[in-house]
């Protein structure tokens, strides 16, 4: 089973966020692999493992990320997770919107004919959760997003994803090829069944695996291919400009009230609530 | 000159709560676009909702057929940009709910449509502004394309009050459904007499501080005194105390009740982000230093074990009184 992974870098949440003429201040910013990216790719590893014994059954998991020259350290990371291989399409931020993302993803995945497609159902800085939805769109593939678990038919032909929705949790089932978008919950102990990691298998800890030193060593040597988005046929002039960014402003202070009958009042009559 | 095709979800006879934020978007959408508001009703039932949704609009299409009976982004996405085109849509827009968020991005490239997705507000008929870094910043936004595909917070917009006019009612064929191989298996439903979380009044959170599930109950029993909707911080759904859907924050629900209590939670931003648009906060928590105090209107510095039966004890009371 091939699966190509599309990945964003971002930057690291954690931070405090600065605004400086009108735009997000991104002077001495660290950056990370967007945090639902990298569980898309602890993902792709998990369906092709055996969880138990760490041994790998074959398949193929292609790195994607289009973003300036020093992404390359985000895509690397992957490639220490134990990514095989990665292409990166060298961008600025500015020239790229979601439509341009999925038309270059697009091209690279008709040379590729990939299984599987499994990304992030958004990036943390944009939160706009659209370039998955899109590309099955534009690909005519079937979709299945904000995946909390992925089960893997036996014949690989097919998965049955559990995604959050209002009310409960959704069991579609989607045949490969596929776009899968994962939410936070994926990288739950036994959300992923690939039916070679035995079902009694827990995956331990939170979130996604850490590259180890020999993955970051043999990370080194995987190859990463250097595109642009002419190569693709795709003009940076995005469909969305972001015209100005603002801090939201800042809520009125509020008051510590002493006990519960003062609360219930003030709640009763001041803010008409009850 | 364009029009403003609105993707409502209904249950029953009626439009979803949700739907109502998406219709006073489409409102002003459809005046900048000097055009009018379509409702588009899809699936088993929709025309038993379209009596109630032509009370909000002056058109609306229902698209009814047996095999659209479970809503799939892959039969859907082509019926919703089918009948964008068909009727001159400038806009597609939905509610950012599960299906909403699913659903217009595949509509969208369906159209070669850029999208604004989860606008707060609508700056002039191609400008939006929006949230982004977890609620950290809000963005304004210029979409240049012909068609413009839209989700709505529903948190950020009143909900649209009934026109006071019946609207006309038109159905539209399917057309070829092709699910491309998808299939819905299941809907492990919440079994819950509550109202749904994204639509609730009034909804009552507990975090890490609960310490177990089974302390939930005294949150629970507060919730049903007030018809509310449970929630909880991503630390109580990931330790597995309650369900994950209960999730409030930016990576779960997004929620701006009228009264939001907040107990036990310390206020992390992924947390605020999903509640801090809620009219009336209320925290509850032993630690005054915590930044859940930071936007709560009203702050309660006590233990819940103490603060919560007393808080149904005094509610009882007032409720009594009336």
């Amino acid at each position: 089973m091939k699966i190509l992974v599309p990945v964003k870098r971002v930057p690291d949440p954690t931070q405090k966020t600065k605004i400086k003429d009108g735009q997000i201040d991104l002077t001495g910013a660290s950056w990370i692999v967007n945090t639902f990216d990298e569980y898309a790719v602890e993902t792709a590893l998990r369906l092709l493992e055996n969880g138990a014994d760490g041994t790998r059954q074959g398949g193929e998991i292609v790195i994607v990320s289009i973003g300036p020259d020093d992404a390359a350290k985000e895509i690397r990371t992957c490639l220490a997770m134990g990514a095989d291989r990665a292409i990166h399409v060298v961008a600025n931020d500015a020239e790229i919107d979601s439509l341009a993302v999925v038309k270059v993803l697009q091209k690279i995945i008709e040379a590729e004919k990939p299984d599987l497609v499994l990304m992030g159902k958004q990036a943390v800085d944009g939160d706009a959760n659209q370039v998955g939805q899109m590309l099955a769109g534009k690909l005519n593939w079937p979709q299945a997003t904000f995946a909390a678990t992925i089960e893997l038919a036996a014949d690989k032909k097919s998965l049955v994803v559990g995604r959050e929705v209002d009310g409960g949790v959704e069991y579609k089932k989607v045949p490969v090829p596929a776009v899968v978008t994962v939410d936070l919950r994926i990288v739950g102990p036994k959300s992923v069944q690939n039916g070679v990691t035995p079902a009694s298998h827990s995956y331990s800890g939170e979130g996604a695996r850490l590259p180890s030193l020999k993955g970051i060593m043999a990370a080194k040597k995987k190859p990463l291919a250097q595109t642009k988005l002419a190569d693709y046929g795709v003009e940076p002039a995005p469909a969305i400009k972001e015209l100005s960014v603002a801090l939201p402003p800042p809520r009125a202070a509020g008051q510590i009230v002493p006990d519960v009958p003062t609360l219930v009042k003030k709640l009763a009559e001041e803010a008409k609530a009850l | 000159m364009g029009n403003v095709l609105a993707f409502c979800e209904f249950t029953g006879s009626t439009l979803r709560s949700s739907a109502l934020a998406n219709l006073a978007f489409a409102r002003t959408a459809a005046q900048a676009h000097g055009g009018e508001v379509i409702v588009l009703l899809v699936g088993e039932g929709a025309q038993a909702a379209s009596a109630d949704a032509a009370k909000y609009a002056p058109k609306v299409i229902v698209v009814e057929d047996g095999a659209l009976a479970h809503y799939l982004a892959e039969t859907y996405a082509p019926i919703v940009a089918r009948l964008a085109k068909e009727n001159d849509a400038t806009v597609v827009t939905a509610t950012a709910t599960a299906v909403g968020k699913d659903l217009i991005p595949r509509v969208a490239a369906l159209l070669d449509a850029g999208q604004a997705s989860d606008i707060a507000r609508l700056e002039s008929k191609d400008t939006f502004v929006r949230p982004i870094l977890a609620g950290n910043a809000y963005s304004t936004v210029k979409v240049t394309t012909p068609i413009i595909a839209v989700t709505v917070r529903q948190s950020e917009f009143e909900p649209a009050a009934e026109t006071g006019s019946t609207g006309t009612v038109t159905t539209a064929p399917a057309g070829t459904i092709d699910a491309l191989g998808a299939s819905f298996e299941r809907l492990d439903a919440q079994k819950s007499d509550r109202p749904d979380l994204s639509d609730a009044k009034v909804v009552v959170s507990g975090g890490r501080g609960m310490k177990s599930g089974e302390n939930f109950k005294v949150l629970e029993e507060l919730a049903d005194l007030l018809g509310a909707a449970m929630g909880a911080s991503r630390a109580a759904t990931d330790a597995g105390m309650v369900p994950a859907d209960w999730q409030v924050g930016q990576t779960g629900k997004i929620v701006a009740p009228n009264l939001y209590f907040a107990v036990a939670i310390s206020g992390a931003i992924q947390h605020l982000a999903g509640m801090k648009g809620s009219k009336t906060i209320v925290a509850i928590n032993k630690n005054k230093d915590e930044p859940i105090f930071q936007v709560a209107d009203y702050g309660l510095v006590m233990e819940w074990e103490k603060a919560v039966p007393e808080l149904i004890s005094e509610i009882k009371k007032l409720k009594a009184s009336r």
